[in-house]
């Protein structure tokens, strides 16, 4: 695969017009090196055979409904307006509901089958149910948090305490990245059009207790793509490269001094930033893909859409970015599930099979994993005659790609979608699955943390989710 | 006669982590050699966590371990645990290979040594008392218990460095900036005795000196502007990290300095300063998130207090007890819940906003508050007495209402009330129509026909609204800051059963300190974070002063000496000098807690004198420099790399203290902040160049300079920081605004210097960046670049008013654009440079 060749280009490219002119023997170096500060991962090697060689993880941020989405429940539908069995929610923590009388809201919209294994899904996911034979659907996922901040740190790190790694972090950990002029954990962030857009702190993607290196980069659609990506104002592209191939000259003196690996890592890390100046922007520019992906994806370059980040996605893969993780916002329907589920569904639909069929074309879906997931559920229960409140006792979350069995059901909720309650999973299940897919035994995966072992998937009880296995 | 013993050293330490192993002759080391095999191999299932203990067989106490027939002491072959360890039967062998633990050949032996000669057990070595080891008449003890453990290892200390490179050095660790020239210059030409120890004097009595100790505190305290959880919304708290760097400027005692944060409000002599110490219960996180609830964040706050003081003071990782008895350290469940309880009497809201805290003020400003005051109780008095008038008017005005059936101006035909007026007067005239009124219905009455009906008084209640407003308007300017009220409504606190907060079945928990620490005295009544306080710092509480002193070894020499700067229980590393470490603990306690007598006593020392360049050799046996026989280098402190920057290029504004400042940043780096949307404005003026630490700290999204530099977002105590080498770090020294502008400032003082010719300029520069002359080879790269960027600059002079545009700053007059942006790159360079962001 020729993933990195646009930007090797692009260096050559600059090269050929510019070493002569300057003559700076530094400077030649400095675009003459490759791979000097591509990230390494701490595994030696896999535990096992690897599935899948890359993550894209698409963080549905608000938590969504799996009641207007991917879990059908005509029983709810009876209910609607009754109240709900206490039976069912008896002791259980609620956020905003907490303390009141609880209805039954029933599905505000119809479901469907789709493909050959006939799955029903929500009618206004049409796009998605074209692929849904590639599709594996868990309608028995569970999480512990019920905030938002705490649920997504949960659905990241596998704890609710801020300072632990996020699970990109984890992976590029483990298995570094292919890219060596990209960073091996890139964050897209989109907003949806409904103004439920819940705040998302960086700590998400933090890297934790683990190396600073490992961290997410958030490669921003408006502005520069990274922080403090471009050259100053009046600095042209060779006037920068001959500052950094000066600094690096003047650190190779130091270096000779005092023969400090520091400073050999210093001088990497210029090279890698003068690369990155190129290599993002090249990225970012979508302008060059054909007229159908667009078209495909239904997207224009630079909209800052959810589809337009599930192109970069794809590029970035292409490249050999190890995790990408995308967060589309604004599906905390307290109020308003039905038109809001249905303008979460025109912003993400067509966009998630793009990425499928996008991914089959060229080759890479096999060995990519893709996760859909909020970072908690939705109640069965009313709130305000038209939302729902936050849930963590059941969600469906979907998986496709690499080493992923398509076109089946894993788990169920109970007849109200209160509850999971047939192969009932939960975050740490995930986690544990996708690190076995990527080639890692997670209980063999830790770092010493504060006295502990810390590993993505808990200190205990995580299971793999075999039946959903290739 | 070096080289040999150095290869020895080699070998054995070749296998361990740690550098001072055990030796392979003479006895095993319990604390040292035993305990952490124990703790990270055995612990998880034969510790102190009852409720998962395994073959009901407990390993960390010597009696439970011979009941349980673990080992017979003296005779290996026939314990157990020997067998078990050396089995290669899988169901047989210990640990199993499920628990993913694997014993190396050497810990093996450790252990079947260990129980051959006794299987002797020796109390946790950080549990117990410190004891202040013998150390030689005249000489710093600090040097001869690190060269105690050289000698033990063969290794001689390293020669003092140069005049230059301690000054750097120095200024560094002491400051947090960097000397001038003239100030290495004037060290260097001081040859009488004693230069050094007036150089660490001017050090310590400059205020930055308390600046720069705030940094590792405000760390473990996790001190910032913002309430960490969802929208992540500002809160008052600077004045408490104006009273840190104060504390150290003052070297208040560090018992009085812990006392004032955890009880400062509850001192018999509290006082304004001592309750914004006692801000630090406040610097937690906190949530205005809707539909967070109250008993949820109850617990949050009461784990997150305890883990503060775990990591600030006692160096114990209690974070596990929440949900279950400790795996590794004794710590129970009971022992977390009760310290949690100490502040069970903090008033807060459990969710939703912070209040807007106490007043903080300066002599200045009480004095204008008080005339403000005595302006308010005289327009007071003054209303007082026109208000019978005002009342008789009112009967007055009833009666004639009544009698001539009277419209309300607000009601009268023609009128254009707002709504709210309309309203308001039909509710009047409602109550008028009454007979019987109440007394909310009397007040409305009295308030509308005196705001709205009568002309009389007028200067008298002009002035009430007057003073009234003016003295609002003056305090609501005023800095406040939350602190600790204690209310007599404790919540009540109880365990939670593996830490569910529905779960209200666990027991009732009162103040309590941690079972396996020596208790404080008897005292009647229940303990209160008063006695908290003071047990933490009490002579024999075995943990703070290790702990602190800890920390302040890594500020100086780069690595603590346990690394584990949070954890100095069994999973922590065992320090690599025990007695040192003692030694400092108990000087420590005994000077009084006096932190500048510490800090004085090791850079002081010979050993922090050394050189940080090692020979190849000891570079190969000590590679992380644990044995101190050098010195150590490492990459400046975030904020301490902005500050290097602003102060070479002469843009620092050195003010002490204030409301948090706002450098340049990114936009649209707050986009996913919300509940409210927030826009990022940077500061103008001289606000914009003040220090790192003065920064907002925004927890969720930490300035992004300062977190590619490894600056912690302060949503957990970070005892200590990574220091990462990453290319975001190149992009921010290259091209973030602070550095660019900061290089156009360094390349007018350049050209406005005394220097005349490029070459003399870049001496100049280069000396005013790491205060040593450049070598040819050096100048001459510079030299070339100038060449290069000048030749670009005269070719297209708009880049260059381009480039002098970045940033706030005036360029100094009478340099052609072309010359400055030149120069500018030159000044961008220095700062780029390894050696200018590294301390050695």
């Amino acid at each position: 695969m020729n993933c990195l060749e646009p930007s090797r280009l692009a260096r050559r490219a600059f090269l050929g017009s510019s070493t002569a002119a300057v003559g700076g023997a530094a400077l030649a170096g400095l675009l003459s090196r490759s791979s000097a500060a591509a990230v390494g991962g701490t595994l030696s090697a896999p535990h096992h055979a690897a599935r899948a060689n890359r993550v894209i993880w698409l963080t549905m941020a608000g938590g969504p409904s799996q009641l207007e989405t991917f879990d059908p429940k005509p029983k709810l539908a009876e209910m609607h307006g009754k109240p709900m069995p206490e039976s069912l929610t008896k002791g259980q923590q609620l956020a905003q509901l907490q303390g009141q009388q609880l209805n039954c809201f029933g599905p505000q919209h119809a479901f469907k089958a789709f493909g050959e294994s006939g799955i029903e899904i929500c009618e206004l996911f049409p796009h998605l149910g074209s692929v849904i034979d590639d599709v594996c659907l868990i309608r028995s996922m569970t999480t512990d948090a019920i905030n938002h901040d705490p649920a997504h740190m949960f659905m990241n790190t596998g704890s609710q305490i801020a300072g632990r790694p996020s699970m990109g972090s984890w992976v590029t950990y483990g298995l570094g990245a292919e890219a060596d002029d990209l960073p091996g954990f890139v964050v897209l962030t989109s907003l949806g059009r409904g103004g439920q857009n819940q705040p998302i702190a960086a700590r998400q993607w933090s890297s934790g207790c683990l190396p600073s290196r490992y961290q997410g980069v958030q490669l921003r659609s408006q502005g520069n793509p990274v922080l403090y990506l471009t050259s100053p104002a009046g600095v042209s592209r060779e006037a920068q490269g001959r500052d950094i191939a000066t600094v690096g000259e003047l650190n190779r003196i130091q270096q000779q001094r005092f023969a400090d690996p520091e400073i050999e890592t210093r001088i990497a890390q210029y090279e890698l930033a003068f690369q990155l100046q190129a290599s993002v922007p090249d990225l970012m520019n979508t302008s060059g893909e054909t007229a159908e992906t667009l078209a495909l994806y239904g997207c224009q370059p630079g909209d800052g859409s959810f589809a337009s980040n599930c192109l970069l996605a794809r590029r970035l893969a292409e490249r050999g970015v190890r995790f990408i993780q995308l967060y589309h916002k604004d599906w905390d329907h307290h109020g308003g599930v039905k038109e809001g589920v249905r303008l979460k569904a025109e912003e993400i639909d067509r966009a998630c099979m793009a990425l499928i069929t996008d991914l089959k074309r060229l080759g890479m879906f096999d060995d990519t994993l893709i996760v859909w997931a909020g970072e908690f559920g939705r109640t069965p229960m009313s709130q305000g005659g038209s939302g729902r409140d936050h849930h963590n006792q059941a969600m469906s979350v979907w998986l496709a790609g690499g080493g992923i069995k398509g076109g089946m059901v894993h788990g169920a909720s109970d007849e109200l979608g209160y509850a999971a309650i047939e192969n009932i999973t939960t975050v740490h299940d995930l986690h544990a699955t996708m690190l076995h897919l990527l080639g890692i035994d997670h209980t063999a995966f830790s770092v010493k943390f504060q006295g502990l072992d810390v590993r993505l998937s808990g200190v205990e009880g995580a299971k793999l989710i075999t039946p959903i296995l290739a | 006669m070096r080289s040999p013993a150095v290869c020895c050293l080699a070998v054995t330490l070749l296998g361990t982590s740690v550098a001072t192993s055990a030796p392979p002759h003479g006895r095993v080391d319990f604390n040292r050699d035993v305990r952490p095999i124990l703790s990270d191999n055995c612990y998880f299932c034969h510790g102190p966590d009852a409720g998962h203990r395994e073959a009901d067989l407990r390993l960390d106490i010597r009696d439970d371990a011979l009941a349980g027939e673990a080992f017979v002491p003296g005779d290996a072959k026939a314990s157990k645990l020997v067998a078990r360890i050396l089995s290669t039967d899988t169901d047989e062998v210990m640990p199993p290979p499920a628990s993913r633990k694997k014993l190396t050949d050497e810990q093996k032996q450790i252990l079947e040594r260990w129980v051959a000669e006794g299987a002797e057990y020796a109390p946790h070595w950080a549990y117990r008392a410190p004891v202040r080891p013998e150390t030689p008449a005249g000489m710093n003890p600090l040097d001869a218990l690190v060269r105690k453990t050289l000698e033990a290892n063969g290794l001689s200390p390293s020669p003092e460095a140069d005049r230059r490179t301690l000054l750097r050095r120095l200024s560094s660790d002491l400051i947090g900036l960097p000397p001038t020239p003239e100030e290495v210059a004037s060290f260097e030409a001081d040859t009488a005795p004693g230069a050094y120890e007036r150089q660490v004097e001017r050090l310590l009595k400059q205020p930055q000196y308390g600046e720069r100790m705030a940094l590792g505190w405000l760390d473990v305290v996790r001190y910032a502007d913002t309430i960490g959880y969802h929208s992540d919304t500002p809160r008052n708290v600077w004045p408490y990290r104006d009273w840190v760097i104060r504390s150290f400027n003052e070297n208040k005692p560090f018992d009085r300095f812990t006392i004032e944060q955890i009880a400062g409000d509850l001192l018999p002599d509290a006082n304004q300063e001592t309750r914004v110490g006692s801000a630090f219960n406040r610097l937690l996180l906190s949530t205005e998130e809707g539909g967070a609830q109250p008993k949820d964040y109850e617990s949050r706050m009461l784990t997150d207090r305890v883990r503060a003081i775990g990591a600030a003071w006692l160096g114990q990782t209690t974070g596990c007890a929440q949900c279950h008895d400790h795996k590794f350290d004794p710590i129970t469940m009971r022992d977390f819940y009760s310290l949690g309880a100490f502040f069970a009497d903090i008033q807060e809201p459990l969710v939703g906003r912070r209040e807007e805290g106490m007043l903080v003020l300066s002599d200045e400003q009480k004095t204008r508050l008080a005339e403000l005051d005595t302006r308010l109780q005289t327009a007071r008095k003054a209303f007082t007495a026109i208000e019978p008038f005002l009342d008789v008017a009112q009967q007055q005005w009833e009666a004639d209402f009544a009698a001539y059936n009277g419209v309300l101006a607000e009601l009268k035909e023609g009128a254009k009330p707002s709504d709210a007026d309309r309203k308001a007067a039909e509710q009047v005239l409602a109550i008028l129509k009454k007979t019987d009124r109440s007394p909310a219905e009397q007040a409305s009455l009295r308030t509308y026909f005196r705001d709205k009906v009568t002309p009389l008084y007028p200067a008298e209640r002009q002035e009430l609204v007057a003073a009234t407003q003016e003295r609002a308007g003056y305090e609501a300017a005023l800095p406040h800051c939350l602190v600790s009220v204690s209310t007599p409504n404790k919540r009540v606190v109880r365990i939670l059963p593996r830490g569910n907060w529905q779960d209200e079945s666990g027991e009732v928990m009162q103040p309590g300190l941690p079972h396996y620490l020596p208790q404080p005295p008897k005292s009647d009544g229940p303990l209160t974070r008063l006695d908290l306080a003071n047990w933490l710092v009490s002579r024999d509480n075995p943990l703070t002063a290790r702990t602190v002193m800890n920390r302040l070894w890594k500020q100086f020499f780069g690595t603590g000496l346990s690394k584990t700067l949070d954890d100095l229980g069994a999973q922590g590393e065992p320090p690599t000098h025990p007695e040192l470490l003692d030694w400092l603990a108990c000087e420590f306690m005994d000077s009084g807690w006096d932190m500048q007598h510490m800090v004085r006593l090791i850079v002081t020392s010979q050993t922090y004198r050394q050189v940080s360049t090692a020979s190849p050799e000891l570079l190969a046996v000590d590679p992380a420099n644990r044995l101190l026989a050098r010195q150590s280098t490492f990459r400046i402190d975030a904020e301490l790399v902005r500050d290097q920057a602003l102060a070479v290029s002469g843009l620092l504004v050195p003010t002490i203290g204030g409301p948090s400042a706002k450098p340049y940043q990114p936009p649209g780096y707050w986009e996913n902040l919300n509940f409210p949307r927030r826009e990022y404005v940077a500061d103008t003026g001289p606000n914009q160049y003040r220090r790192g630490l003065y920064t907002w700290w925004q927890r969720s999204f930490l300035h992004p300079s300062l977190l590619a530099f490894d600056a912690p977002s302060r949503e957990e105590c970070a005892a200590d920081r990574n220091r990462s080498n990453i290319p975001q770090q190149a992009l921010v020294l290259l091209n973030d605004p602070t550095y660019v502008e900061a290089a156009r400032a360094f390349a007018g003082r350049i050209l406005q210097s005394s220097a005349s010719s490029d070459g003399e300029r870049i001496t100049w520069a280069w000396q005013r960046t790491l205060q040593r002359r450049p070598t040819d080879e050096e100048r001459n790269a510079l030299l070339e670049l100038l060449e290069f960027q000048r030749g670009q600059y005269r070719d297209n002079p708009t880049a260059a008013d381009a480039l002098l545009k970045v940033g706030q700053a005036e360029n100094p007059a009478g340099i052609p654009a072309p010359e400055l942006a030149a120069w500018t790159h030159i000044a961008r360079v220095l700062l780029n440079l390894h050696e200018t962001i590294t301390r050695s």
